[in-house]
């Protein structure tokens, strides 16, 4: 759909339900701490920050023709690549995978014993990985740091002009 | 026969992210609009995550959220929650950066007028032709 609509918005707003619609995924696949974050971030923030750049800028995108052939033909092989990839894999939801041979369990083991949370997501999230939530906050600061260096010569570039 | 059908079918939620997660490199790349690039690259990053998730899914298992206080209860199946914990972090930083990238939309809208690749492209070529022929001019 994104590939053929014309009009942003509706891009806009199926990227918006994708989202959601993923949110749903992550709560069928046990990740409700993901789930929520992904329909507050992905569907909520996302949707509004994109909205207000097409506000800023374009609703209708031009008409152009770019060639489709090289950009399939990369895709495949990509797609081929990861396809054969996962060809080793266990099977979805195994017992006995690596993933869930080692750490997971011992997490569920001691979270509450350490913390006394019963939420493990939260638990490992603001103690064990504490630095790294962190560093995450560092991140978000030099992005909105960034954004507003990007955006507060709009203004006055317009008046010199 | 049987162990075929259940490989594929054990297999078949890793390679539907794949297919969408291809679906988003195809809108990054075969598209000019710069708005739709970064809705790909969403849809991409979204894929990613569940693929991810995926992985620490198990069969019977609920989320990972105890349900009695001294946790060892046998009966209870967890789902691994490391990368839950993972893509929380990944979801903020792909929030920030998809932040970054807009303002950098709105400014590139600011200097060149459009946000088509083809035109960016092409102002650009033809500001370095005028370059290089001033430059000769000047030799």
């Amino acid at each position: 759909m994104a590939l053929t609509l014309k009009h942003l918005f509706a891009v806009i707003m199926l990227s918006g339900a994708f989202s959601l619609v993923s949110a749903m995924l992550f709560v069928v696949m046990d990740a409700v701490d993901v789930a929520f974050t992904e329909a507050a971030v992905g569907a909520g923030v996302s949707t509004v920050l994109m909205l207000a750049t097409m506000a800023l800028t374009v609703r209708v995108q031009k008409e152009t023709k770019k060639p489709i052939l090289l950009p399939l033909v990369v895709v495949c092989l990509v797609g081929v690549l990861l396809i054969y990839g996962t060809l080793d894999m266990p099977n979805f939801g195994a017992f006995d995978s690596p993933a869930q041979a080692h750490l997971g369990s011992t997490y569920l083991n001691i979270t509450y014993k350490d913390m006394g949370i019963p939420n493990v997501v939260t638990g490992i999230l603001a103690s064990y990985r504490g630095y790294d939530t962190l560093g995450e906050t560092v991140v978000v600061l030099t992005a909105g740091l960034g954004v507003i260096l990007l955006l507060s010569g709009l203004k006055g570039r317009k008046d010199k002009e | 026969m049987d162990s075929n059908l259940n490989f594929i079918f054990g297999h078949l939620p890793y390679w539907l992210f794949i297919i969408l997660m291809l679906s988003g490199l195809f809108i990054v790349v075969s598209r000019g609009n710069l708005i739709k690039k970064i809705v790909g690259l969403n849809i991409f990053q979204t894929s990613v995550f569940m693929f991810y998730i995926s992985i620490g899914k198990m069969k019977g298992g609920t989320a990972p959220i105890l349900l009695d206080k001294s946790a060892n209860n046998a009966a209870v199946i967890y789902s691994n929650p490391l990368p839950h914990v993972l893509i929380l972090t990944a979801i903020v930083v792909g929030i920030a950066t998809t932040a970054l990238g807009l303002a950098l939309i709105i400014k590139i809208r600011e200097e060149y007028d459009t946000v088509e690749e083809d035109d960016i492209q092409k102002m650009d070529q033809n500001d370095l032709k005028k370059y290089n022929k001033k430059n000769v001019m000047e030799t």
